[in-house]
């Protein structure tokens, strides 16, 4: 394949021109009522999108979205709006974990969350949209009176979150009784096991409740018949990055563009000596792709650290200034040429090693840890390649170019 | 380095009861601890001290005061020369939460009446601390309060000394110190009145000068309609933004906090530009600026020409002749021109007239 990056110097002075009116009316879409906290942020070019928009459309896209795991998407025809459902034993977390992901509760606040009584249901307004339903720990969603196909139709993953402090024999139990119950139904959810509060054991515990755990719930579903279940198990807690990074994987086996954006961002790697790219979810911090190198926790725990540092400024600065002589205003953003936001950090003492951020659309940015070769005198090309990288990621995603 | 620079040594008290907060805030401030962190803390035996080299020229002697009656006794009869000697700063911590307030501000007195009497020139700073234990609409409330009943109490210093309400949980402390340091620096006006000329000359919405192992803002300079920003706790704010950052990269990095400074910061966004660089020795300047490309590059190139300047004014005892010109119009710029392009360009600010005036 033809890669569309350029590798040689020479050209790198064909720095990225863009519309340089794509930001300036930010259409639709007014801001809730309830979110005037958020006015001066929301006007940014750093966009931060609301997350309770309840009706929230897609727009047409041409290609008929297919699913990387090869699996045909469980869901309706035409309705592109995947569904997580949180699920698990009561007090698991499962509220806790909604909340500090999807409302950025600080993590020593969820103490205070209250017993959930019936479903809730919040809806992701993001690059894409998706649903996430919280469950009551209590509720026996096999019973009869229950509209079973009404709540598993349409979802995308199904994420059981285990006590890891807690016994978690009769946990293992439900959740074995569950994916037997859908695996005839609907044999193509993702099952996603979350291991929650391991941050209060020791590490040799945690490993081994973790492999406890695994081995449990396999060798029950091969006893039952039904091998290589499509199961996955993530270690997580409220209180680091883990949990973040757990919705991030489950949140990629969702997209089917998947593949694409891997394939762009290795291809961007490559041809700019980035050791590691994410691209974000800007409000979430959720990551929807990264280059296929090995992932650490660390890097991705510096490039979510660094986003917050972005948008705080961001808001400090990016207030609604009165038009300052209006014209001159304008005459300097045609100048500047380039009216996304980025952004770069270069350490004192970590040699040429730089942190590089870019926003690539109203809801993702793409987050760069460059290597050790690629000094910031290249900045002119890695911005004209991140610029060839947000166009194809325009056609992949049609969504947050409006 | 010029070793032989004179530095000055001002000497901080850090006064309260027993667990009131003095180390925790002392630590998180000066010691690039974690607002959670503090829990390690153990008890401060007698006195412990510090040393810390502040904007170059300033010693930060800060003494920090074990509160257990026992040795604040001790601080008032064997060692109350030793102690209350030529001080520069009292700082004393209330906690908000403490069953005995009364009994608090009769040791308050105390001391104030050894300070009165050992350094009478001493400035004197009370922290209402741990503030965030109070409920949100009560706090302003109970601060005035405990103001006026600390006040009666201050007897010689009735008319001077300062009131902050703080909480290591969000960046009044940080507002708090940064009105103490302020007050420490010996040429805080000069340093301003070049920041000021800086800021002309690059055409900055606002100027941040920031010290780089605490991130407390020295000093700042904002023009035009940056002064109607809404964020008017903007500085303690990005100095907290700042310190988190460091946390954050000095533990993925294995880099210690104290050292995990970045040479440069940039955002660029259609609505401002904005960067931080280092400035001298132990300071960063932030600076906010409108969004355009030229105006950034002009600005960094500016701030880089006025470094030596800025060092100048860190050793500044003995008066010296200015260095010639040390800014360039950015207007007249395109692009990032090379240095000797930009020296003997454009109007010269008077920096080099005035620069003879830096005295001791």
């Amino acid at each position: 394949m033809d890669s569309p990056y350029v590798h040689s110097e020479a050209r790198s002075a064909a720095s990225s021109q863009h519309s340089p009116s794509r930001h300036d009316s930010e259409p639709g879409e007014d801001p809730q009522p309830g979110s005037s906290r958020l006015k001066p942020a929301a006007k940014l070019t750093l966009m931060r999108y609301f997350q309770d928009l309840q009706d929230a459309d897609i727009p047409p896209s041409p290609v008929l979205p297919r699913f990387h795991t090869g699996r045909l998407p469980n869901s309706k025809a035409g309705d592109g709006k995947p569904r997580l459902l949180l699920m698990g034993q009561r007090r698991s977390g499962k509220s806790s974990i909604s909340s500090v992901v999807f409302h950025k509760l600080p993590p020593s606040e969820t103490l205070y969350l209250e017993t959930t009584t019936r479903i809730k249901k919040e809806s992701m307004h993001s690059f894409m949209d998706f649903q996430v339903w919280d469950f009551p720990g209590h509720l026996d969603y096999f019973d009869p009176a229950f509209d079973v196909d009404n709540i598993f139709d349409e979802i995308g993953a199904l994420i059981w979150v285990i006590d890891a402090q807690d016994e978690y024999l009769d946990a293992i139990m439900r959740l074995n009784t569950t994916i037997l119950n859908l695996q005839h139904s609907y044999p193509n959810i993702n099952v996603e096991v979350f291991v929650h509060k391991v941050d209060g054991l020791s590490e040799d515990y945690k490993s081994d409740t973790f492999r406890d755990i695994i081995q449990r719930v396999q060798d029950e579903l091969s006893d039952a018949g039904y091998e290589n279940a499509p199961v996955s198990f993530y270690q997580t807690s409220i209180y680091d990055h883990s949990i973040f990074e757990a919705f991030s994987k489950v949140i990629q086996k969702l997209i089917p563009q998947l593949p694409t954006l891997e394939s762009l961002l290795d291809s961007l790697c490559v041809n700019c000596r980035i050791e590691k790219a994410y691209l974000f979810d800007v409000l979430s911090k959720i990551y929807i792709a990264t280059d296929t190198a090995p992932t650490d926790i660390g890097s991705y725990e510096i490039c979510s650290d660094y986003i917050d540092v972005v948008v705080d400024v961001s808001e400090i600065y990016g207030w609604d200034r009165p038009a300052e002589n209006g014209q001159l205003e304008d005459a300097d953003i045609n100048e500047t040429g380039n009216n996304d936001a980025e952004s770069l950090i270069t350490m004192e003492r970590k040699g040429n090693n730089y942190l590089y951020l870019r926003e690539i659309n109203k809801y993702l940015a793409l987050i760069c840890l460059m290597g050790n070769d690629s000094p910031a005198e290249k900045k002119a090309l890695i911005d004209y390649n991140v610029g060839v990288f947000q166009e194809a990621l325009a056609q992949v995603f049609p969504r947050g170019e409006k | 380095m010029n070793t032989g620079k004179r530095q000055k040594q001002r000497k901080v008290l850090l006064m309260g009861k027993s667990g009131a907060g003095k180390s925790s805030m002392r630590s998180i401030v000066f010691s690039n601890y974690v607002a959670k962190d503090v829990r390690r803390l153990g008890a401060t035996i007698d006195v412990e001290h510090s040393n810390i080299k502040f904007m170059g020229n300033l010693m930060l002697n800060l003494w920090d005061c074990g509160g257990q009656d026992g040795f604040v006794e001790n601080y008032l009869t064997h060692q109350r020369n030793h102690v209350f000697g030529s001080v520069a700063v009292l700082i004393f911590v209330f906690d908000i939460e403490s069953r005995e307030f009364q009994a608090d501000v009769v040791s308050y007195s105390n001391i104030i009446r050894a300070l009165e009497e050992c350094s009478p020139q001493a400035k004197v700073f009370c922290l209402i601390h741990k503030m965030d234990l109070v409920q949100a609409r009560l706090r302003a409330q109970l601060f005035e309060e405990r103001v006026d009943y600390i006040r009666s109490a201050s007897e010689g210093f009735k008319h001077t000394v300062d009131f902050f309400p703080t909480s290591i949980w969000d960046q009044s402390l940080y507002k708090a110190w940064t009105q103490i340091i302020y007050f420490l620096i010996p040429n805080a006006a000069t340093i301003e009145n070049l920041l000021q000329q800086l800021a002309e000359v690059i055409d900055a919405r606002e100027l941040i000068l920031y010290e780089r192992t605490t991130c407390l803002m020295v000093t700042h300079v904002t023009r035009g309609l940056e002064a109607q920003n809404p964020f008017t706790d903007r500085f303690e704010r990005i100095s907290s933004i700042l310190k988190t950052h460091k946390q954050s990269m000095a533990k993925h990095t294995g880099i210690p906090a104290g050292n995990a400074n970045f040479a440069e910061m940039q955002i660029k966004t259609g609505r401002f530009m904005f960067f931080i660089t280092r400035l001298t020795e132990n300071t960063n300047l932030a600076a906010s600026i409108p969004p355009s490309e030229q105006v950034f590059n002009a600005a960094r190139v500016n701030i880089l020409l006025a470094r030596p300047k800025f060092a100048e004014l860190d050793i500044a005892n003995k008066p010296r002749p200015g260095i010639q010109q040390a800014f360039a119009h950015s207007v007249e710029s395109e692009g990032l021109p090379n240095e000797t392009d930009f020296k003997g360009k454009g109007k010269e600010p008077s920096i080099g007239a005035e620069g003879s005036t830096f005295g001791a």
